[in-house]
């Protein structure tokens, strides 16, 4: 297991995920700066993405889309807000029209990622921000297709709440 | 309707229909994708190998024992699992930490691969 903390804000509508890893902070950048990486763990085998366009420069723009099992694509991008590599950076995420023109009408989020040393390598922590429930509904189920992995335990512990 | 764990009394009758109601694994999955968010019938029909009247029927029962609400639009009827917004927000976030951490593991082995590629050399 690489995630060591998660933190879940259900008023702010965040969630902070830390995660270590044995590499150098250059090493553990170029998951997120190498397009080719950043295609291998993006999305899960089943939902593959791939990286069109990809600069993480301050003012740089990711294109991506995600394939699914049937072959059909679903676009996205990112707007890079903030970025001192390869330490920061700040991205909006949304979605994209077919021809990968940001939706003027779908919600984005904004994503904060840290890479800080440590004694034995990385802490990489990556905070999302959604700006409503209704906008972290569709993000959330829309895209990304992991599949609904709530346990029967999980309907409970909802019911009873 | 819904089934209140915390009252003193549900009646036998609401408690019967709460887990005839989960009792059917089709029911219980399509409960899981309307408590994080809103789906149409049709839409709910797609994802299971029988007709839109099966669904129908799936949804009718869950709604008896008050665990979603169905709501009308144009032609459609929509369907929503009754939570409060900080329980939808909760399951909306549990979902997104499964996400990440499929992420972080995949990150992990693809560094990983690094290790493998110097034993060979």
């Amino acid at each position: 297991m690489s995630v060591t903390n998660v933190h879940k804000d259900t008023e702010r509508l965040t969630m902070t995920v830390t995660t270590e890893y044995d590499v150098s902070v250059e090493r553990a950048w170029e998951l997120w700066n190498d397009p080719r990486q950043l295609e291998r763990w993006w999305g899960p085998p089943t939902y593959p993405a791939t990286v069109e366009e990809h600069d993480l420069n301050p003012g740089g723009r990711v294109a991506y889309y995600m394939t699914g099992p049937a072959g059909d694509r679903h676009r996205g991008w990112w707007r890079v807000l903030e970025a001192d590599p390869p330490k920061r950076f700040v991205i909006e995420d949304g979605f994209a029209d077919a021809d990968g023109t940001p939706s003027a009408t779908m919600p984005t989020m904004i994503m904060t990622v840290e890479l800080a040393p440590t004694d034995s390598g990385t802490t990489m922590t990556i905070h999302t921000a959604f700006p409503s429930l209704d906008a972290m509904e569709q993000l959330i189920t829309m895209g990304m297709e992991e599949g609904l992995t709530l346990a029967l335990g999980q309907i409970d512990a909802i019911l009873a709440a | 309707m819904v089934v209140d764990l915390r009252d003193a009394d549900p009646s036998d009758a609401e408690v019967d229909r709460l887990f005839h109601a989960l009792a059917d694994a089709t029911r219980r999955d399509i409960l899981l994708r309307v408590l994080v968010a809103e789906f149409s019938v049709s839409a709910l029909a797609r994802e299971y190998p029988m007709s839109v009247t099966a669904v129908q029927k799936h949804v009718a029962v869950l709604e008896e024992a008050g665990l979603v609400v169905k709501r009308r639009q144009g032609r459609e009827q929509r369907v929503t699992g009754r939570m409060d917004a900080v329980a939808r927000a909760r399951a909306l976030l549990d979902q997104y930490e499964h996400v990440w951490r499929g992420r972080a593991d995949r990150m992990r082995d693809l560094l990983a691969q690094d290790d493998e590629r110097k034993d060979q050399s």
